[in-house]
């Protein structure tokens, strides 16, 4: 049995919270840059170039992202092997409220869907946990703004529809969301599994590395295909029309009901903040 | 085209922008986002003189200290399409934010004389270099909601909707 401390824990996390704050990952950055120099409009070029520009000021450490730090979002992977000093859930909402205060990052979170009081310190994040065999403790965290998660959807569609009625779903929903989701966007994809575990799948989809490559051939295809469909819609950079609406789609899936073929689209905004902390 | 202009901005001016046009904009602008609205819908008196002036939805990150303002880039601005209307009407006439908004807020943008700027969604950092300087002058209880009165230096933004029905936003018919 290994004893991993609460303070272990909430140093780590509250050290990556801020840094994603700060800081796009390199791949994602080389992916805009390729964007931009593929864009045929000045506009659409200068909105991508504003992006970058934005990302050399933020990694200075002096001013986030985005005025929108987003909600934290945590995927915790626990080994059987591992004793927790504290609950796993009060160790994460330290860090959170530390790294929010220390990092000078907006509290967003509200208590309550009507009386929307501040909570004042970021909490609570939103914490899933999977145990897996092992001594090891995996976090990915994101800081998930508003304006993309607005945009994202649940739908619960009929099997018969097959590859072509999800496909009709994504390419709508993005489309529609246009420029309010901050494109260049991710998509992330959950297929199957039911309500909850869609929209779970959805959002670890758009956790996954972007250079990864899906392991099932016909979801691969359909990456592939929804990437090229997608960006020939033209909502372009912030919806002004362009070659880039989206960086990336991923899909995952799970096994489901012979009635149901539940779909998630989680859409990531360009303020694409995530890291992994492996303790 | 290039537009530098001063707040107040007259009507003349917005009779001027046209959808695309680069607009960098220096002054006071005032800072207001869903539930300042909301208060401000009803407010007759507020701090602030709406005729002629700017609002930008925004809900900065906390200042470091030495800075006026922290991470500072414009909400989604469809939130305030209904909302921004009885403002409009009071002689609101800069709007500044991010994303496409409703055919009825853009009909009554256009009766006004009033004019939607879009400055780039997620660019915060780069945004806050050009605030000078920031204080609270409404609504203090709303924290980062809360009504700031702005000065800033060459903000640039982008004309959304002009008044003659010209849109920056890629055509949802045409696709």
């Amino acid at each position: 049995m290994r004893l991993v401390q609460s303070k272990t824990i909430v140093d780590a996390l509250k050290k990556a919270i801020i840094k994603m704050n700060y800081e796009l990952d390199n791949s994602f950055v080389a992916r805009l840059r390729r964007a931009k120099e593929n864009e045929d409009k000045d506009l659409s070029k200068s909105i991508i170039q504003e992006i970058l520009d934005n990302q050399e000021i933020a990694k200075h450490g002096e001013y986030p992202l985005c005025q929108d730090t987003g909600i934290v979002v945590v995927f915790a992977e626990i080994g059987f092997d591992v004793k927790l000093q504290e609950p796993l859930e009060s160790s994460v909402n330290t860090a959170v409220s530390l790294a929010y205060k220390e990092g000078f990052l907006r509290k967003s979170v509200v208590n309550h869907p009507f009386d929307r009081k501040n909570t004042q310190d970021n909490t609570p994040a939103i914490i899933h946990t999977k145990l897996v065999p092992g001594d090891g403790l995996k976090f990915k965290i994101a800081a998930k703004g508003a304006g993309s998660e607005n945009m994202s959807v649940v739908k619960m569609l009929t099997p018969t529809v097959g590859v072509e009625g999800v496909k009709k779903l994504v390419v709508d929903t993005i489309f529609n969301a246009g420029g309010k989701p901050c494109p260049p966007i991710i998509v992330g994809i959950g297929l199957g599994g039911n309500l909850e575990k869609s929209a779970l799948i959805a959002k670890e989809a758009i956790l996954r590395d972007l250079d990864d490559y899906n392991p099932d051939p016909v979801l691969k295809k359909l990456e592939d295909e929804l990437y090229e469909e997608i960006n020939a819609l033209g909502v372009g950079p912030m919806g002004v029309g362009g070659k880039t609406t989206c960086i990336a789609v991923k899909i995952n899936s799970y096994p489901m009901h012979i009635a149901s073929l539940p779909v998630a689209i989680n859409i990531q905004c360009h303020a694409n903040r995530h890291e992994e902390v492996i303790l | 085209m290039k537009h530098s202009v001063v707040t107040p901005i007259s009507r003349e001016m917005v009779e001027s922008f046209r959808a695309g046009d680069r607009v960098y904009i220096s002054g006071k602008i005032y800072t207001a986002r869903d539930q300042a609205h909301l208060r401000l819908i009803t407010d007759e008196a507020p701090n602030f003189d709406l005729q002629d002036a700017v609002i930008y939805y925004v809900g900065p990150t906390p200042p470091r200290p030495g800075n006026p303002i922290g991470s500072s880039g414009p909400t989604s601005s469809y939130r305030m399409d209904n909302l921004a209307i009885p403002l409009m009407k009071r002689g609101l006439r800069v709007m500044i934010g991010k994303g496409d908004r409703s055919k009825l807020f853009i009909e009554e943008m256009i009766n006004n004389r009033a004019v939607y700027l879009i400055a780039t969604g997620g660019t915060g950092a780069l945004l806050a270099s050009c605030i000078k300087s920031s204080r609270v002058i409404m609504y203090e209880d709303l924290g980062t909601e809360a009504v700031h009165e702005l000065i800033v230096e060459n903000f640039p933004c982008f004309v959304a909707y002009d008044i003659f029905g010209g849109s920056i936003f890629f055509d949802k018919d045409k696709s």
